[in-house]
């Protein structure tokens, strides 16, 4: 196992650094909103989380493409690495999002299409490592997964449309918002530096992870190969 | 002395033939195939028959199907009937192919590999539009609700197309994994889900008589599911059935 890179070290640094930044300023910097009061600060990481879960859906898919042109493994654990991040991320977004409707509709979950389609990403998700875990060939576990992967983030979209075809309350801050959203804002300049800040220090924190995650995937493969030799 | 050179000439005919011709004689060989074990054994249609009508039985109980009822939920009811009929013959057919080997040997033939796929596709496209070719007519007579409207009838072809395209390719997944049946209707249903919505929404509409301006954007999407998902599928199958 090669060591630890230098720019490794340096990007966990920065990115440490730039998530204590994005905290200070969604407290003390981004200004209270005023229908809503405090609980709208969530909004600011709520989003951050989901946009890094649906780069980690997005990276999945391109990375399952790669897997089945080349059939190179690294790009297999380029995929799986994506999902394990951006599965807790999504978590996360999810129940941020209950938090913050909550406080803004009244109630922790609607079956609203965004809502809606947050779930059902997060079981698609969970079919995927439970596919993975039935298949005990590494490579045949890596062809599945990169085909499933690939499916799924065809599939999503369509939920998604087929949800938005019912009218939606979740407010859509960035775009036009559908006539009956509740708990829409007008961004002031200071919370839309806020929110492109919060993005781009999630990316981070993404980029960083999946570095990580990746250089794990690579030790796993080694022991993996190492535990196989030892059997025979 | 005679025949030999008379199967010879066929060989010659076959090979010689082109691709087109080729892959349709081997997709109906294939569709035929699954068509004469089904007719001798009656395993894979019987069960999923009695499957959907237990499964229209329960749905009388739990949800107290009076005439109010009945208006609203008519379509809900027929898609989670199919869709749940479509997993066991989904997994049936599937299973079916991996028990003795069979899928090897149809690797093993000189065909596409596409043509696997399409004809496995197609035959359960037929088991399941039998089911709902006996269920419709039994649900109408049960529930005195008339649902021999074309609109209807292309609704539920065109989401049946899209179930079993995606069914199939999950299901020669499936049946590959340590836990096999019960990993289908997992990976399965979080992917059909805009079509069951569509498929829903759109009987719904056609059962309600609403407009068909209001009813095609759900038809729109299934044929755009449609179309995505057979020409993935048919993409990525190979990487699927790959040795």
């Amino acid at each position: 196992m090669e060591p630890k890179p230098r720019l490794l070290a340096i990007l966990d640094i920065v990115t440490l650094l730039l998530f204590l930044t994005a905290v200070a300023m969604v407290f003390f910097y981004a200004p209270l909103e005023a229908v809503m009061g405090q609980v709208q600060r969530v909004f600011y990481f709520h989003v951050a989380n989901a946009w890094v879960g649906m780069l980690g859906f997005m990276v999945a898919a391109i990375a399952g493409v790669a897997f089945l042109r080349k059939g190179d493994r690294k790009w297999d654990i380029v995929g799986l690495a994506a999902v394990e991040i951006s599965f807790v991320f999504f978590f996360i977004a999810i129940v941020s999002g209950s938090v913050w409707a909550r406080g803004s509709w009244g109630t922790w979950w609607t079956w609203d299409p965004r809502l809606t389609t947050a779930a059902i990403v997060e079981l698609v998700y969970a079919a995927y490592f439970m596919l993975r875990q039935g298949i005990e060939d590494p490579d045949r576990r890596a062809r599945f997964g990169a085909v499933y992967a690939i499916l799924s983030f065809l599939s999503v979209p369509l939920t998604f449309i087929s949800i938005r075809i019912f009218r939606t309350i979740h407010p859509v801050i960035i775009g036009s918002g559908a006539a009956g959203a509740e708990g829409s804002f007008e961004m002031t300049p200071k919370m839309l530096q806020v929110f492109m800040f919060s993005l781009l220090t999630f990316s981070f924190i993404f980029a960083d992870l999946l570095w990580h995650r990746i250089r794990l995937g690579k030790l796993a493969e080694v022991t993996e190969n190492l535990r196989l030799k030892t059997l025979q | 002395m005679e025949p030999i050179p008379q199967v010879e000439e066929r060989v010659r005919l076959t090979s010689s033939a082109s691709g087109a011709g080729q892959f349709i004689r081997s997709l109906t060989a294939i569709i035929w195939k699954d068509m004469a074990a089904e007719l001798r054994s009656r395993e894979l249609l019987s069960a999923m028959l009695v499957f959907a009508l237990l499964v229209i039985l329960i749905f009388n109980f739990a949800l107290e199907l009076d005439a109010q009822a009945r208006a609203t939920v008519t379509a809900g009811v027929l898609w989670v009937t199919f869709a749940f009929a479509g997993t066991l013959g989904l997994n049936r057919s599937m299973a079916m192919e991996k028990d003795r080997g069979c899928l090897d040997g149809l690797l093993l033939a000189p065909v596409d590999r596409s043509a696997i796929y399409f004809g496995k596709a197609i035959g359960n496209l037929i088991f399941m539009l039998i089911v709902e070719a006996i269920v419709l007519p039994v649900y109408s007579v049960l529930y005195s609700v008339n649902l021999f409207e074309p609109g209807l009838l292309l609704v539920i072809f065109l989401g049946s197309i899209g179930y079993v395209a995606v069914g199939t390719l999950l299901s020669s997944m499936a049946v590959q994994t340590r836990t096999r049946d019960v990993l289908l209707p997992i990976l399965l249903f979080p992917l059909v889900i805009p079509v069951l919505i569509a498929a829903v929404k759109g009987s719904t509409g056609f059962l309600q008589g609403a407009d068909v301006v209001d009813i095609r954007p759900w038809i729109n999407l299934l044929l755009v599911y449609d179309v995505i998902f057979i020409a993935v599928a048919f993409m990525v199958f190979d990487y699927i059935v790959e040795e």
